[in-house]
């Protein structure tokens, strides 16, 4: 099996994850889900939690390209070539959208059961 | 680029880790291939990287075989970690893990050492006289590192005054570590060079340096130093386009470059250096040196009728195999994987990933009847870290060709952070799902 295939890719990610690779999965779906739940329950998407949602996305993806600096005991000067820097705006990116993902749920969730307790 | 060799640059990134993202669309596993019934009875020899990939790629494949894995050792050592443990970025215990969890189910592991190879009689027997007859061999022993090769060099002493070399073991590693910080916090001369034998991963030596370098540089020590690496011929490194590369950074570092250097005596105590030159011995006082011992087969290879007869790998008893199927030239039934396969090129992780699948692609053509169509092409790559935080992607086969994985994405031989990122981060976990036949 030396292609690049899903399974591989899961074999891998095993390995570096161990046995946290299967809850970060299911924490990633559960957190997709519940965002669509919450746009669904309120027919749209609400612009002033959504600003809170994008701000909260905006310290996520900060915090994953810094985290993955830390990670690898490196910074901003060793980027080398514009694969590089794709490689921050991906990373950025990737932990942006899901802390705004997330945090738009979780304020949707909160909201909601606020409005059930009043 | 042809649709094949965009094919084959696919496969290749399987093994870069850290990159799948980059990879574009994913195809879904194929459907597993249908089990090859057998009752041969094959004995792997080393369980390293090469042994324990073999056997769990057999075990996948096989149904009814005996498979014999034999190997004294119970750590397995993630050795691609070391140069890492050396920058004193990881602490040894990184590098080592056990054999047995990487045992694949239904292979029997013989913690002995395999003392004698027969291929006539087509038998293995251990160091404690265990006798294991088999219808296939592989061969996976590794290498022997050969210090007693350099005059006056001590194994024990390994970190002390200034003395450092990075292959000994895990250990080793962590106290070289420690003898080059030591080093960067005053500066002086510092020593760097590699064995004029066949070695693993060639581009190790040449991170050191580079690694050397940055830290002085951040300990604001590099005008308080000299660096001198002693080629053993007169290049840097054996594909010419990589050579010239690392000539013109160590240029802009200002590594000084030697060639015809050998070291064959080195004395610990004045720290002092010996080398052999075309001039003659010539002595280099040191303040800090990395010492790459010479490499050869081990021993119950060299004793065995399996090393090359005659050419530039007899001396040091490396396997007379064919170098694009690993099989034994001269006994079919016997392959020769990893480190101690006598073929150009790579001895490194990368060199294994690719090569197994291929010799155990033969391994069952041969016990089906039938032809393998699997070639390996001498494929290896080294992530060639010039600093703290950069490497660059070197990837290429038996004909000096670079090859790169991602081509038109990943420049082969510009110092990037993504291929620092491949290293630190990508490759283990590539390689521990390696050694389970699941990359």
């Amino acid at each position: 099996m030396k292609d690049l295939d899903l399974a591989t890719l899961i074999a891998v990610f095993q390995e570096m994850l161990g046995w946290t690779l299967w809850p970060i999965i299911a924490l990633a779906v559960l957190a997709s889900l519940a965002f669509l739940w919450v746009v669904l329950r309120d027919r749209s998407l609400l612009s002033r939690r959504l600003v809170w949602a994008e701000i909260c996305g905006l310290g996520g993806g900060i915090a994953a390209v810094l985290i993955m600096q830390a990670v690898t005991h490196s910074g901003f000067a060793d980027l080398g070539g514009p694969i590089d820097w794709l490689l921050v705006l991906g990373i950025f990116a990737f932990g942006a959208i899901g802390a705004a993902l997330g945090c738009y749920a979780l304020f949707g969730l909160l909201a909601g059961r606020k409005q059930k307790t009043a | 680029m042809s649709g094949n060799e965009d094919a084959v640059a696919l496969k290749r990134r399987s093994l870069l880790l850290g990159a799948p993202a980059l990879a574009g669309g994913l195809a879904l596993a194929g459907p597993s291939r249908a089990g090859v019934r057998t009752n041969a009875k094959i004995v792997i020899i080393g369980a390293g990287a090469a042994g324990l990939a073999t056997a769990s790629r057999l075990a996948d494949r096989l149904e009814g075989a005996s498979i014999t894995l034999v190997d004294r050792r119970r750590e397995h050592l993630y050795q691609p970690g070391y140069t890492l443990v050396a920058a004193g970025l990881k602490s040894a215990d990184y590098t080592v893990s056990t054999t047995r969890e990487f045992v694949a189910r239904g292979v029997t592991l013989i913690e002995e050492a395999a003392a004698e190879i027969d291929p006539v009689g087509k038998t293995v027997t251990t160091d404690q006289g265990k006798r294991l007859p088999y219808d296939f061999l592989v061969v996976a022993t590794g290498l022997e590192l050969n210090y007693g090769a350099i005059e006056g060099m001590d194994v024990a002493r390994i970190g002390q005054n200034g003395m450092g070399s990075v292959y000994a073991g895990p250990e080793q590693a962590e106290a070289t570590w420690r003898a080059m910080s030591a080093y960067a916090d005053k500066g002086g001369v510092a020593v760097f060079g590699r064995p004029p034998t066949e070695m693993k991963c060639a581009g190790a030596p040449l991170k050191y340096a580079f690694l050397t370098d940055d830290t002085l540089r951040r300990r604001g020590n590099r005008d308080k130093a000299e660096l001198i690496y002693n080629a053993h011929v007169k290049t840097l490194f054996s594909v010419p386009i990589v050579a010239e590369k690392v000539r013109m950074l160590y240029a802009d570092r200002g590594i000084r470059v030697t060639h015809d250097h050998v070291l064959r005596k080195i004395d610990l105590e004045r720290r002092i250096a010996t080398f052999r030159t075309p001039n003659g011995d010539s002595e280099q006082r040191y303040d800090f040196i990395n010492v790459v011992p010479p490499m050869r087969a081990p021993a119950v290879v060299r004793n065995s009728p399996l090393p090359w007869q005659t050419g530039p790998w007899a001396a040091d008893g490396w396997a007379e195999v064919n170098r694009h199927s690993l099989r034994h030239v001269r006994f079919p039934e016997v392959f020769c994987v990893g480190d101690v396969a006598g073929v150009p090129k790579g001895k490194t992780a990368a060199s294994v990933k690719w090569q197994v699948p291929v010799a155990v692609d033969h391994l069952i053509a041969a016990i089906q009847q039938r032809e393998s169509k699997e070639s390996y092409n001498g494929y290896t790559s080294c992530p060639l870290i010039t600093r703290v935080g950069r490497a660059m992607l070197v990837e290429f086969d038996y004909n000096d060709n670079l090859v790169p994985s991602f081509p038109g994405i990943i420049a082969p031989l510009e110092e990037l952070w993504i291929t620092w990122i491949m290293k630190e981060v990508g490759l283990k976990p590539t390689y521990l799902a390696m050694l389970r036949g699941k990359a």
